[in-house]
């Protein structure tokens, strides 16, 4: 379920590096899915930093407000404002339609503290 | 997980919720389903056709005897002597200081017999508080039924259409805040049409051995199950409030403008001389409801702010999914309390504008 072209982190934010050293951001099924419909995003400024593990916007669902830490250090280039509109593009197309905020990477290294799919299975399993 | 849910206690229904895929959570000691398919579904579900809900948690406390009718009118917000055998009514069980110690609803099911509802947190409160009232010469038997009957309540516009199935009683004549004892499904049971969700709807409490059948027929009937989380959202749309967020021992009737259900001048009302103290005096503060303005939800607990300034607290609030817009209920000066009033709320560090909105923010047409 969690696809093999993303990385992860233990936080269920996903990465998906695109081309030119820009990477997309979202929440996983998983996180979705345990906190619920999400009806509240809120999403960094255009150009501003983000800082890899670092707090950048939160996501509310009906009951519980959850932090969201980003996975990659960088500038944000663009901001999903569908999902600004639509909070339920989360749930219903975490990895696509839901993704969150780009992010120009300032540091291709971090990539390297992420999970792969198969290791974020493996963290999910554990922490059930 | 495990050490969290350790000591609740679980309704009969329980392995239904697990078995429809319920996400558990602990509430007032007891294991609740908050959601199964998803609160949003849920409350559409309520609010278009059907839903179903486990209240077997709530409290569900007898009292007979000749002197019952005298006795509950010393203890609760409204007229007992005046209440007619068949009729529910909703209100508040105050201290002598007129502290909120729960709202509840109270049935009459015949002349010398009433069936109190009080939330599930507070049943042990409301048991201590109203034995303290007993004196040896009252004909007064209070029974805790809490445990040998349980509670659903099917809410919603398709709610008649789903229980005329499954009853022999005219439910076209069972008007709103009446109460039978009949059968559902061949079971007996009191059926009320009452609830808590601002749509049309009924509150069945049957045997506790029954109960799980009844379940099944409504669900196989049509109705929608839900959760905690969707009845939260529901009772906030309209306008309903919750004890321990919006009322509590801290606050009275009055500031939470429940006044319609509240009478004070009663020969014999403990709380009587207190709330006629509030009424006949001017008020620091009310519950207001109020609409987000500005991008954010208010939650329980968060300041209400002018300027800089705080000036209240919000007691509850949420997205409504009905509305499509935030909205909340909050404690501000009676100067802030006219509709359309602005103030602020203080969502984690910043402040988002908020209107004073008149209740209920929803009503069924």
């Amino acid at each position: 379920m969690n696809p093999s072209d993303l990385v992860y982190s233990e936080e269920h934010e996903w990465v998906r590096v695109e081309s030119d050293g820009i990477a997309a951001v979202g929440i996983t099924e998983f996180a979705a899915g345990e906190l619920g419909d999400v009806v509240f995003v809120e999403l960094p400024e255009l150009d501003s930093e983000v800082t890899q593990f670092g707090q950048f916007g939160e996501v509310e669902s009906v009951k519980a407000v959850s932090e969201l830490y980003s996975p990659v250090s960088g500038k944000v280039v663009e901001r999903n404002e569908s999902v600004v509109e639509k909070p339920e593009l989360v749930n219903e197309s975490p990895f696509e339609s839901g993704w969150l905020v780009k992010v120009a990477l300032s540091d291709l290294a971090e990539l390297d503290k992420l999970m792969t799919a198969e290791q974020y299975d493996t963290h999910l399993a554990r922490e059930q | 997980m495990a050490e969290l849910h350790e000591g609740l206690r679980r309704t009969p229904i329980y392995g239904r919720h697990v078995a429809l895929g319920a996400r558990i959570v602990p509430f007032a000691g007891w294991e609740m389903p908050v959601q199964y398919s998803g609160i949003l579904d849920e409350v559409r579900a309520v609010r278009s056709g059907s839903g179903l809900f486990d209240v077997s948690h709530m409290g569900r406390v007898e009292i007979t005897g000749a002197d019952s009718p005298t006795f509950l009118n010393r203890l609760f917000s409204s007229d007992v002597l005046e209440l007619r055998t068949g009729r529910a009514r909703y209100g508040v069980i105050c201290t002598e200081g007129g502290g909120i110690v729960d709202d509840c609803i109270l049935y009459r099911l015949a002349e010398h017999r009433f069936m109190l509802v009080p939330n599930a947190s507070n049943t042990p409160a409301v048991l201590e508080w109203i034995y303290r009232w007993v004196v040896a010469r009252d004909d007064v038997r209070i029974s805790d039924l809490t445990d040998s009957t349980s509670m659903v309540a099917v809410q919603g516009p398709g709610a008649e259409d789903l229980l005329a199935d499954l009853t022999s009683l005219d439910l076209s004549k069972l008007r709103l805040f009446r109460a039978r004892e009949t059968t559902v499904g061949g079971n007996n049971v009191l059926l009320a049409r009452t609830g808590y969700t601002g749509e049309d709807g009924f509150e069945i409490m049957p045997p506790s051995s029954n109960v799980v059948a009844l379940w099944d027929f409504l669900i196989d009937g049509g109705a929608t199950p839900c959760g905690l989380g969707a009845r939260d959202v529901l009772r906030l749309e309209a306008g309903l409030l919750l004890h321990g967020n919006d009322i509590d021992s801290t606050t009275n009737p009055y500031e939470a403008g429940m006044d319609r259900f509240i009478d004070p001048d009663r020969e014999g009302y403990v709380a009587g001389g207190a709330l006629q103290g509030i009424r006949n005096g001017s008020l620091r503060r009310v519950l207001v409801g109020f609409t987000m303005v500005g991008r954010g939800i208010a939650r329980h607990g968060f300041p209400i702010l002018d300027g800089n300034e705080q000036i209240g607290v919000v007691s509850s609030g949420s997205y409504s999914p009905t509305l499509d817009t935030n909205i909340g209920l909050g404690y501000v000066p009676t100067a802030f309390s006219a509709p359309e009033t602005r103030f602020q709320i203080d969502v984690r560090g910043r402040a988002v504008e908020a209107e004073v909105t008149k209740l209920p923010f929803y009503s069924r047409s």
